[in-house]
């Protein structure tokens, strides 16, 4: 969303960092028809980004939009409780997520489903939450990457917070954190860059500016680009087309190199678009154009990507086959693992609240448990039973 | 799929799932499969519309479609079944399986709806709460005493009351007229309730020949023969003609806000007819000159911008009746509705700001609303905040008529057709282009001097375009 003006119309700032004419345009490698286009700045960054690698890219966005279709079906099979769409998001998500090292750690929303991908989450554990069947779906420190926090903003907090650890230990990770065009008006995400530029945290801002805060426009909140934010608290930012995953990936790689090097926080505000509902509880059609959809939906992350790889001559039907088992075999995968995850245990709410014993939730879950035991070995069917 | 005899099958039920958060009940909008069918795993089956939105239903399985138990057009609980399909495989957990053959069917090889009821706790599905016991209130599970050692005893089996016969109101009254008990009647409407024909398919029987059995004035629809089966179509076919359609969709929304506008707003209408000569010879000189090239001005487009013109002179006709706050709510701008007829039905898309558009800018804007509100792609923005409307009834050649408010609006103006009539024209008859206006008002709001007074100012301005100039 470029609204025309020159960068700095309305604060007269300079950004700092490194500052780049024309701070509002787009960092784009690839355009929506699938053309590569030479970058002075850029193209450094993803040098290495060769032939097989960009084939990579393209089977994560498919995979992760299959996991997605998948998830959505099996909440509409009455499987999962909830589940919110990436639709559209995917270049986003996954030219950023590989541009991580396992080292770094993530603090996303509950949107980053292909970011859990990319940190090599256990398929079922992305669904855990929406099956109601756990609190939290993994352990965040097997992949490092919290789990999803449905908090608007809050996890920029978190990043933050992790990232001053970091700093206290010396260590050259960086803190990543993932939120939305809407949570840029929640006061945690304001905050959280204030900290992050007081204390040069090692933090990178990913704003994936899907359009939408759930019916909201982004214009509502925001009558500049978003990321013209950042240098208001003393952070670099960049504006980059959020469906050119390459473009993606050289941005964040440069942020977090930024934060590596003793550089502070970096502010990526990715410009895509949600293509789907908010959640599947959501009828996006109540509040939004269908023409601004068919818009968007010439600017397809995986549609721009699959005419380059066929421009290229890497798009042959052995691939494209390879692919379509992979996503085949992920969704399978997703589905089986959904339908035999085993139901938690009336006790199990009384785990995960402390990492050491606890004698008060010890004597909480002895009462319980004797009062379920109450019901006899039935388990508590009512007597007279079902139908 | 192709079932052999000896390969083994189970019929899967599929269940109405809550497909918002919360929610207790769907309408079931199209079938996209028939029995018979066979589906792919993820296949969408049907459409569903819930409170929150219209989606796609994806198979759960891949297999036959042996039922549907629903037909398109009804509402269904959440958690009822909805579709059965019959699935390759063993019924049973996986690795439950072993030696299918070598034991005879039994309890665990019929579908699950068939088996009786099993004594532990059952699973629910996600999202559909805990399962609803029968009987109308929650039931106390029984508490076993410690110490108290539990066995089997035989209890003198209570027989828990039986659930009242499924009807509507209506239908139970009819039926009290008439002395017929709704026990022994099988519902064919749908989830087995009772329905009207029901009743008098009872009534003929209990009268002995069919169709003779002397009907009472209440029965509405048809003879007592006429026992519709259920039609899978959107409009149901009744007795003697007539087709039934399920009130819904725009037609529906149309019904209730034509019904609380008509019975919460005072309507007062009035009408004025006038010489639109002038008006007419304007839209001819327009129509030359070249700054409007390209642009069509209509008279309705006249009418429009007369009608801003008027509103800042009689702003109370740009005012809504805020009941709650016990506040009358006036208006800066005037976003001028315009009703169309669209192929989803009567919408009222209106233009913001109206009263700032010149006339030329105000014409496109009419064109553009229609063009969109016609291709269907009226954003939903356009359909909120309007504060006055206009509906162009002359396009159909009606001279006038009474319109009904757009809810929460003061004021709406209905244009007639411009005819040529016989008309007193400077003493003497001439044949001049006569229109009628008809203005209806909420006399909440708008007194009957104010309405007369912005009738008149918009008759003014119609029956000379100059005069604007002693108005503005």
């Amino acid at each position: 969303m470029t609204d025309g003006s020159s960068p700095d119309l309305a604060s007269g700032t300079v950004h700092p960092g490194p500052s780049r004419p024309g701070a509002d345009e787009l960092v784009q490698l690839v355009d929506p028809h699938g053309v590569r286009h030479p970058h002075g700045h850029y193209d450094a960054l993803v040098a290495d980004v060769d032939g097989p690698a960009l084939q990579k890219l393209y089977e994560d966005m498919v995979v992760v939009r299959r996991i997605d279709a998948e998830a959505t079906a099996l909440q509409r099979q009455g499987e999962l409780a909830l589940w919110p769409p990436l639709l559209g998001q995917e270049a986003a998500q996954i030219g950023s997520g590989r541009a991580l090292r396992s080292d770094d750690f993530v603090f996303s929303s509950y949107r980053e489903n292909a970011v859990a991908y990319c940190r090599g989450v256990d398929l079922a554990d992305i669904l855990r939450v929406w099956r109601g069947n756990a609190s939290s779906g993994w352990d965040p420190y097997t992949i490092n990457m919290a789990t999803p926090q449905v908090i608007i903003g809050a996890q920029t907090l978190h990043a933050t917070g992790y990232a001053m650890g970091i700093l206290n230990d010396g260590a050259d990770a960086v803190a990543v954190t993932y939120f939305g065009d809407g949570a840029t008006s929640q006061g945690d995400v304001n905050e959280a860059m204030v900290f992050a530029a007081s204390y040069q945290a090692p933090v990178v801002f990913f704003c994936q500016n899907n359009h939408w805060a759930i019916s909201e426009p982004v214009g509502l909140q925001a009558h500049v680009p978003i990321a013209r934010r950042a240098p208001g608290f003393g952070i670099p930012s960049v504006r980059v087309d959020g469906n050119d995953v390459l473009a993606c990936l050289a941005v964040t790689r440069e942020a977090l190199a930024r934060a590596r090097s003793g550089g502070g926080p970096t502010f990526i505000e990715a410009v895509t678009y949600r293509m789907g509902p908010h959640t599947t509880a959501d009828d996006p059609t109540r509040y939004r154009d269908a023409n601004e959809l068919e818009d968007w939906a010439a600017r397809d992350p995986l549609a721009r990507l699959a005419t380059l790889l066929d421009s290229l001559g890497l798009l042959d039907a052995d691939y494209t086959d390879s692919v379509k088992a992979t996503a085949d075999a992920v969704a399978a995968e997703l589905r089986e693992g959904c339908l035999s995850m085993p139901e938690p245990a009336p006790s199990d709410v009384f785990r995960h609240v402390y990492s050491a014993p606890n004698s008060w939730l010890d004597r909480q879950q002895d009462h319980y448990e004797r009062y379920l035991a109450s019901f006899g070995p039935d388990g508590g069917t009512p007597q007279e039973g079902r139908r | 799929m192709t079932t052999t005899a000896s390969a083994p099958t189970t019929v899967k039920e599929f269940r109405l799932p809550d497909l918002g958060e919360g929610l207790t009940e769907s309408e079931i909008v199209q079938w996209h499969v028939a029995e018979g069918d066979t589906v792919e795993l993820n296949q969408i089956i049907a459409d569903v519309e819930t409170a929150k939105a219209v989606v796609e239903l994806p198979s759960p399985y891949a297999g036959v479609v042996v039922r549907l138990h629903e037909a398109a057009g009804t509402t269904v609980d959440v958690g009822a079944p909805i579709v059965s399909f019959e699935v390759a495989g063993e019924s049973g957990e996986p690795g439950a399986s072993g030696a299918p053959h070598a034991v005879p069917p039994s309890a665990a090889d019929e579908p699950a709806e068939n088996r009786p009821a099993p004594a532990r706790r059952e699973p629910n599905l996600v999202g559909y709460g805990a399962a609803l016991e029968k009987g109308g209130r929650p039931q106390r599970r029984t508490r076993v005493l410690p110490g108290v050692v539990s066995m089997p005893v035989t209890v003198p089996t209570v027989r828990v009351p039986a659930e009242r016969p499924r009807s509507t109101p209506p239908v139970r009254k009819l039926a009290r007229d008439l002395g017929i008990p709704l026990d022994g009647l099988t519902g064919t409407g749908p989830g087995s309730l009772i329905t009207r024909t029901d009743v008098l398919a009872a009534l003929a029987g209990t009268a002995g020949s069919a169709g003779s059995a002397a009907t009472p004035s209440t029965v509405l629809a048809g003879g007592p023969s006429a026992v519709p089966s259920p039609d899978p179509s959107r409009g149901t076919r009744s007795p003697a003609g007539q087709t039934r359609t399920p009130i819904k969709g725009v037609r529906k929304h149309t019904a209730a806000a034509m019904v609380a506008s008509a019975f919460t707003a005072p309507h007062v209408t009035e009408f004025l007819t006038i010489d639109v000569t002038p008006t007419v010879e304007l839209l001819a000189e327009l129509k030359q000159g070249r700054a409007l090239e390209g642009t069509r001005i209509t008279p309705l487009a006249v009418v429009a911008k007369a009608v801003c013109i008027a509103v800042a002179r009689n702003p109370t006709l740009n005012s809504s009746w805020d009941e709650q706050a016990q506040e009358i709510v006036q208006y800066a701008d005037v976003n001028l509705g315009i009703a169309a007829a669209t192929p989803r039905g009567l919408l009222v898309p209106n233009i913001k700001a109206a009263q700032s558009l010149a006339l030329v800018d105000l014409a496109r804007a009419l064109g553009a609303l229609a063009e969109t509100a016609r291709a269907g792609k009226t954003p939903p923005a356009d359909l909120t905040g309007g504060t006055l409307s206009i509906t162009n009834i002359g396009v159909f050649g009606i001279d006038a008529g009474t319109p009904i408010l757009n809810p929460g609006e003061a004021a709406i103006l209905a244009v007639g057709a411009i005819r040529s009539m016989p008309w007193e024209y400077q003493g003497a008859v001439a044949l001049r282009s006569v229109l009628t206006l008809s203005l209806s008002f909420d006399h909440r709001l708008v007194d009957g001097e104010q309405g007369s007074r912005f009738l008149a100012d918009v008759g003014t301005i119609l029956r000379n375009p100059a005069m604007v100039l002693a108005m503005v």
